[in-house]
């Protein structure tokens, strides 16, 4: 079959398309029915077709392209290769279960607010799009300062509340820092001579010790965006002041650009990975994922919970892709392959089970204006479709089978398990360290969601609605069925997804799974051998589903289904109010008085002969005290010394552009 | 290997497992009382209640949401795929390849998520404090199982229980130094797993202690039968499990039918002493206060990480 187009035009087409809806919402401000009806459907058309183009370019050999755009001699480059491809296919899909459940959300939103909202959200689509396939460092900073700042505007959305000002200014903050950081490191790679098409950067020699400083530029100016510690201060203020939607897209979608550029610059273009770095990427995830469910159990603000544990995620990622970087620099690249895969499937099933949990906050925040679980209670008797959904995420989240969230913690474990490969005893002592700490975290997590979703969804009702609350709309429910229903796509039938991802670690480190794991059939995945490990998610669903059939058969005819309804027991005890249920603070008190030194804790006890005692406690972050803090009162004490130059009278001012000639003069000679 | 054979195997140990459940209770049960000079219920009690809990009209509060009903269910089913999971009779049953250890301990979670919820579900003190406890002890007992675990698989160089079965098995005897730390973490985390002696009490009702029995408060008749029979089950799976990692020898082979009467008769001693072993374990020692909990499992979690480590540093 002749080919007519190549995926790269057919990405850089759609990507267009996307900025080019957000100009007609803009355009039709004054239709804000047109905007949710006709320019966001469409968005989530783009989405799908973009998706498709990823999966496209995953099987396809990488194509380029040079746009006739930028600079004059300095147009931007373009390429689509299966890593790309990936991330697109990531991209599309999930936003197109966001961008239909946008439609519903934004329903009644201010017509004025909707045009600049769609404005920036299919930029901030594109640019995400155009992060995935440029192939010089040129576009790739222009689109990735071109994401932030219309992420940014969506996340002051709200701008007249001080608190999502506050939250817009940390989160464009961090995202400089880490710009920077990323700018600085291709320099380093360019070394100056040549140009900056990753071609170029690729093809530099670097000593060892300018590739280590590449490398831990590229890695925290990326981890900044991912939201790793001690970076991750941004996430949980950015959040939860975004609309619904955009916070799904932001901690679905855009923390995965940041993983994806930590991908490309330190497996394709430093290359030569040494296991030093690995460890470190392995240590910073292991101490990211343990931190990040540690005070995401300590939060009552739903989204404020969720961000936390995109920070916990983005941990458990660095972990798989670290592992992959410790094989791949002792020289064991089909352990280091299987890491990667663990890593990169992690990335898309965090995207998924995230996105669906953050739409269901958003359906949640919609419909009762809830944000804080200890207001909420009983909304699966109001809400049965979100709760079914939420219900879905957070089993994903928690990594529980036959979910997609089991499959890339099970890959990770196994990665982890390749330990005895390493030569030097300490790694390998090392691994297996990591690997309890995931454990650990992986059950804290399911801990946690028990408490969002018991406190939230199950119990007895603790707010007094004054209407009672609405399902979500059937956009919003449509949006949350495609997400859900991807979760369990991942969770069943895993083995497709990896015969994919093995095709991206074929073409990035040169290396696959052995051919005993790609020779098992698509019930079974076994990523090394089946004598080693398998797991078959869909006969372990068929048993559970054919036992809890076969004994509920089995109990009405034998017995009877005969049932009583009745007030709670309670072992006897009469009045039972909604005040008596655990509140999300008490549900996370074991965990508290257990973790204790991490946290940063203030009481305040009443005195006993207090007539009026009020017990108040809140938990703070380490971080801001004992170093944002501290830098940013470095930061003000710099700049008042540096303003006394200002004196205001123009005469000093021309003796400093004097004194400037002058060394100039010196030292130009 | 004759598949039709495996698949008998498979459904024998399936059916097997499920009926003697309550016995190993029973048993247990029986033991205690030995112990404390009591005559004791007889070991098929667990059978009489469980009888009469299916006869019973199920009550149910008036606010209890449709996962509270599907919830008992649920939990039966996971721990039937347990059992059937586990090598009991024998391995490589044709079941087996379906979940490795690490999906084992996943299920084992899965079931306690969702008997958790159940638990908060009508909103009651008693039952959100149960779960809570719960979810307490699983996070804690969890990372230390998976450790016990990567332990014998570093050793057999599998995450699959049956070929870890067959290497421990039949290996030469070869003393393990990390497999005793293994043993020793893994016996404290089926006490508390199974809401045994140190950690909670199977038999009160003593309000501010009791972690699982508050938990499952709201539940009766057919929905309780179910939950009591997937509390057996579970004991015996940890059981079997811990037999077939520490003491694998006299299994069979599935579809090995002259090995078949040694493993039986193998299999029921073992579960008979095992039970014993329970008994007395629960007969010595005194329940803990509640916050004593992560300490106990704290230490299970280290001794797992230690005969890791030992596992590195002195077998290789």
């Amino acid at each position: 079959m002749p080919v007519f187009i190549q995926p790269i035009e057919a990405a850089v087409t759609l990507s267009v398309v996307w900025i080019g809806l957000g100009v007609i919402g803009l355009a039709f401000m004054r239709a804000p029915r047109l905007i949710t009806h006709a320019v966001f459907p469409a968005g989530a058309l783009v989405s799908l077709l973009l998706a498709a183009t990823g999966l496209w370019a995953i099987g396809a050999p990488a194509s380029a392209a040079v746009l006739p755009a930028g600079l004059p001699g300095l147009p931007f480059h373009v390429r689509l290769d299966a890593l790309a491809g990936f991330f697109l296919l990531l991209l599309g899909g999930v936003s197109f279960g966001i961008s239909l459940f946008a439609v519903g959300y934004f329903q009644g939103t201010k017509a004025a607010t909707l045009g600049q909202l769609s404005l920036q959200y299919h930029v901030f689509l594109a640019s995400m799009a155009f992060v995935l396939i440029a192939d010089d460092a040129y576009l790739f900073m222009v689109t990735w300062e071109s994401m932030a700042l219309s992420s940014y505007f969506l996340v002051t959305t709200e701008h007249h509340e001080e608190q999502n000002r506050r939250a817009g200014f940390i989160y464009l903050l961090v995202a400089h820092i880490g710009a920077i950081s990323i700018l600085l490191c291709f320099g380093v790679l360019h070394g100056g001579h040549g140009d900056y098409t990753f071609e170029a950067l690729r093809a530099a020699e670097l000593s060892g010790f300018w590739a280590t400083v590449a490398f831990l530029l590229a890695f925290f100016g990326f981890g900044a965006k991912a939201g790793m510690l001690p970076l991750h201060v941004w996430l949980p203020e950015a959040h939860p002041a975004a609309p619904s939607p955009v916070s799904a897209l932001m901690s679905g979608v855009m923390l995965k650009t940041a993983i994806y550029g930590m991908v490309r610059v330190i497996f394709d273009l430093i290359g030569g990975i040494r296991w030093e770095w690995g460890l470190t990427v392995l240590l910073f995830g292991a101490a990211t994922s343990l931190f990040g469910v540690l005070f995401a159990l300590m939060q009552h603000d739903l989204k404020r919970l969720l961000a936390y544990h995109s920070v916990e995620n983005i941990g458990i990622i660095l972990i798989g892709i670290g592992l992959s970087m410790v094989f791949i620099g002792s020289g064991h690249p089909v352990a280091g392959a299987l890491g990667l895969i663990a890593g990169l499937y992690h990335t898309l099933n965090h995207a998924v089970f995230k996105g669906l949990l953050f739409l269901g906050a958003g359906a949640i925040l919609k419909s009762t204006g809830l944000r804080n679980l200890n207001e909420m209670g009983g909304l699966i008797r109001h809400l049965p479709h979100t709760a079914l959904y939420f219900l879905i995420g957070a089993l994903a989240i928690s990594a529980l089978p036959p979910l997609n969230g089991f499959v890339s913690e099970w890959l990770t474990f196994q990665a982890s398990l390749q330990a005895p490969l390493l030569d030097s005893s300490v790694v390998r002592s090392l691994v297996p360290i990591v690997a309890a700490v995931l454990a650990l975290s992986g059950a804290l997590t399911g801990m946690c969601f028990v408490k969002v979703y018991g406190i939230a969804f199950l119990g007895q009702q603790r707010h007094a609605f004054a209407e009672s609350p609405r399902e979500a709309s059937g956009w919003e429910r449509a949006g949350m069925l495609w997400l859900a229903i991807a979760c369990f796509a991942l969770g069943l039938f895993p083995v497709f997804m990896i015969g994919e991802l093995n095709k991206v670690s074929l073409a990035l480190i040169k290396t696959g799974l052995g051919k005993e794991a790609m020779a098992a059939d698509w019930l079974w995945l076994a990523p090394t051998s089946s004598a080693q490990a398998s797991y078959s998610p869909v006969v372990f669903l068929l048993v559970i589903a054919a036992v809890l059939g076969l004994t509920f058969l089995v109990v009405r005819h034998f017995y009877h289904g005969r049932l009583r309804r009745a007030d709670p027991w309670d072992c006897g005890f009469p009045a039972q109010t909604p005040r008596m249920q655990d509140s999300a603070d008490a549900f996370g008190q074991p965990i508290r008085q257990i973790f204790a030194p991490v946290y940063l804790i203030h009481r305040e006890i009443p005195r006993a002969d207090d007539p009026q005692p009020v017990f108040r406690q809140s938990v703070e972050d380490r971080h801001w005290h004992s170093m944002y803090l501290p830098i940013a009162r470095f930061a003000e004490y710099l700049s008042r010394h540096i303003g006394r130059l200002q004196q205001g009278r123009i005469s000093m001012y021309l003796l400093y552009s004097f004194l400037t000639l002058i060394a100039l003069l010196v030292f130009a000679q | 290997m004759n598949i039709t054979g495996a698949i008998v195997f498979q459904v024998l140990q399936s059916v097997l497992v499920v009926l003697i459940a309550p016995l190993m209770l029973g048993w247990v049960n029986q033991c205690r009382a030995w112990l404390q000079n009591k005559s004791g219920a007889g070991i098929w009690q667990p059978y009489k209640v469980l009888h009469k809990l299916f006869h019973k009209d199920a009550v149910l509060a008036h606010n209890a949401s449709p996962l509270f009903r599907v919830t008992p269910y649920i939990l039966f089913g996971c721990m039937w795929l347990a059992v059937g999971i586990v090598p009991v009779l024998a391995t490589s049953l044709p079941f087996a390849p379906a979940a490795d250890v690490i999906a084992l301990v996943g299920l084992f979670a899965l079931a306690r998520v969702f008997i958790s919820l159940a638990g908060m579900d009508v909103g009651t003190s008693f039952g959100t404090l149960g779960a809570r406890r719960e979810m307490m002890i699983g996070f804690l007992a969890e990372p230390a199982m998976l450790m016990t675990l990567f332990t014998a698989s570093l050793i057999s160089h599998s995450t699959s229980l049956a070929t870890i079965v067959e290497t421990l098995g039949h290996r030469e005897l070869v003393i393990y130094p990390s497999m005793a730390f293994a043993a020793v973490a893994f016996l404290m985390v089926l006490l508390a797993e199974n809401a045994r002696v140190p950690i909670d009490n199977p038999s009160t009702h003593l309000e501010l202690t009791m972690i699982h029995e508050a938990m499952i408060l709201e539940y009766s008749a057919r929905h309780l039968a179910l939950i009591e029979w997937a509390a057996s089950l579970k004991l015996t799976a940890y059981v079997a499990i811990g037999i077939a990692i520490f003491l694998p020898w006299g299994i069979a082979g599935a579809g090995d039918w002259e090995a078949l009467p040694l493993a039986l008769v193998a299999l029921v001693l073992k579960l008979l002493a095992a039970g014993a072993g329970l008994a007395l374990l629960e007969t010595v020692s005194a329940k803990m206060r509640i916050f004593r909990a992560p300490e106990f499992l704290g230490t299970a979690f280290m001794l797992a990480t230690l005969g890791m480590l030992i596992h590195f540093l002195l077998e290789r």
